[in-house]
């Protein structure tokens, strides 16, 4: 059996500028921020993005890493808005290519599938089709019912966070939902995961039943530690979102001094070296 | 009982509902989830009410307090398969509605940069073309009710008619902090339905930026029963969280 252990810095050494990228979780909900904190270090640019939006998509795209992104919603959750993500659009520095979440849905399904389009209701008069000149309609060969033709949306590769995984990549979520980190790994030539422990494959139930194995080593090329590698972002039951972090986060963000104080506290340094800065945020609010 | 504006407003949310089943109800706002819980503790009580992550629960709490009780799991993936099914009734926000009962989510402006990014699409398409829907106004102001939103999220009648998507569509409402409004203007144009006790036919009509259809013989809001105020002033909203979304004046 293969060992997919790498570290942090050559899993990420595999994605290249130009590449379409699906990043799991969603929202501020168990996204694989090591993994995009470690692409914000390195000279990774001009990337497709494909997300349920949340701080990955307001920092990749701050940074000017996204030429294009494939996305429902960005949102906090907590917080409605990601500042950084919002004022990025609001300056004219973003292509976007904007589904309803059904419609995303459909995608990473008919990528999977090697389907070219999945049918699917949502969409017809709404303005994702005129938006989207590559949207067509189907008509329906047994009725004349036409649904949009929601054409799939296959990934060179995916980064998904998990709370453990073994050294060849079968994954395990803990928390309430899978999201869904398991379509992302579908879509995708190849997936990166990250997880809070890697554990021996006997281990893998040691804490959560046979239905938390989200998804097989067949999805996975990579399996990366990271502990805290949601931070900020939910990784129950491990850790809850760090709100007064993530309000940290979107404070600076709206205002560039700030900004550059965060950057260079938080992500101007590795990944020890944000957790460990993290760790002193904490301290200096007087928390233990 | 007098009962305030946010508490004539729960009890609109709560009359969504009536007659629903077993279906899903799901809330944006604090208004419509404190009506959806009312509504299953009185007329509806086969509604099914989920925590907006992955679970559906049984008992009925405050509103700004955890379940106690789980029912089923409800992760995501299996919300959009219950959506394509139709069992389910949304009561979303809207940054736009416009006369035509289309609804903005998006962004304000220019799609290629706009003046104000919001959320997104989220799954406005998704649900107006497959279920119930209805929306919620905390604040019914014309900067709402535009002449025409700038981007279409959740489709409107004659948009579904137009494309071919008004097979399952099903929009019921709009509540808003002055009024109940519904789609029966000409060509499914947004109607007023009744107004709230003590707002004028005038102050909902300078607060609509568009000729609101008015029919004749505009009906009031019906007022909360005393069972209705005690349930949510006691048990589902004691720490008055209503008066924050809606501050009647």
């Amino acid at each position: 059996m293969s060992d997919k252990r790498v570290s942090i810095e050559e899993a990420v050494a595999t994605i290249e500028s130009g590449m379409t990228i699906g990043i799991g979780g969603w929202g501020s909900r168990r996204k694989p921020m090591a993994l995009v904190r470690e692409i914000l270090r390195r000279d990774i640019t001009d990337l497709t993005v494909v997300a349920f939006g949340g701080p990955d998509v307001g920092l990749l795209a701050a940074a000017g890493r996204i030429r294009r992104l494939v996305y429902g919603f960005v949102s906090l959750d907590s917080i409605p808005l990601d500042p950084l993500f919002t004022r990025t659009r609001e300056r004219g520095g973003l292509e976007i290519e904007e589904y309803d979440e059904g419609m995303f849905v459909a995608g990473l399904r008919a990528a999977n599938a090697r389907l070219d389009f999945l049918p699917i209701r949502a969409g017809l008069g709404a303005d994702v089709l005129p938006a989207n000149p590559r949207l067509r309609t189907v008509r329906s060969p047994y009725s004349d019912a036409e649904y949009v033709a929601m054409p799939a949306l296959p990934l060179d590769v995916a980064l998904v966070h998990v709370n453990r995984a073994d050294e060849q990549g079968n994954a395990q979520y803990l928390g309430p939902d899978p999201y869904f980190d398991d379509l992302f790994a579908m879509a995708a030539e190849r997936t990166i995961v990250s997880a809070e422990k890697v554990v021996p494959t006997s281990a893998l139930l040691d804490e959560g039943s046979f239905h938390t194995l989200l998804f097989s080593r067949i999805y996975a090329s990579a399996v990366v530690e990271a502990p805290r590698g949601a931070h900020f972002t939910t990784c129950a039951p491990d850790y809850d979102r760090d709100e007064a972090f993530q309000k940290h986060y979107a404070a600076s963000a709206k205002d560039p001094d700030a900004w550059a104080e965060f950057e260079q506290t938080f992500l101007q340094t590795d990944e020890a070296g944000y957790h460990a800065a993290v760790a002193r945020f904490h301290a200096d609010r007087g928390e233990s | 009982m007098t009962a305030t504006r946010a508490e004539v407003a729960v009890v609109a949310c709560s009359d969504l509902f009536r007659g629903a089943g077993a279906i899903l109800a799901s809330t944006v706002g604090v208004v419509p989830t404190i009506g959806a819980r009312l509504a299953r503790l009185t007329h509806a009580p086969e509604l099914l009410l989920s925590d907006g992550e992955a679970t559906l629960y049984a008992d009925t709490p405050a509103v700004d307090e955890p379940f106690r009780e789980p029912e089923a799991p409800f992760p995501y993936a299996r919300l959009f398969e219950l959506i394509a099914r139709g069992r389910r009734h949304v009561v979303m926000g809207a940054a736009q509605i416009d006369r035509h009962g289309n609804q903005n989510l998006s962004a304000i402006g220019d799609r290629d940069r706009p003046t104000r990014q919001l959320l997104g699409a989220r799954a406005a398409a998704t649900n107006t073309v497959n279920h119930a829907t209805s929306y919620w106004i905390a604040r019914h102001g014309p900067r709402v009710f535009v002449d025409q939103v700038d981007v279409v999220t959740g489709v409107g009648p004659a948009r579904a008619r137009a494309n071919g998507a008004d097979r399952f569509q099903d929009l019921r409402r709009i509540v808003t902090d002055l009024a109940v409004l519904d789609f029966t203007g000409p060509d499914g144009a947004v109607a007023l339905a009744s107004l709230h006790p003590g707002v004028t036919l005038d102050r909902v009509v300078d607060a609509t930026d568009f000729p609101l259809h008015i029919p004749t013989g505009v009906s009031e809001t019906r007022l909360p029963t005393d069972e209705e105020l005690r349930l949510v002033r006691e048990r589902l909203d004691p720490r008055a969280l209503r008066d924050r979304e809606v501050t009647a004046s």
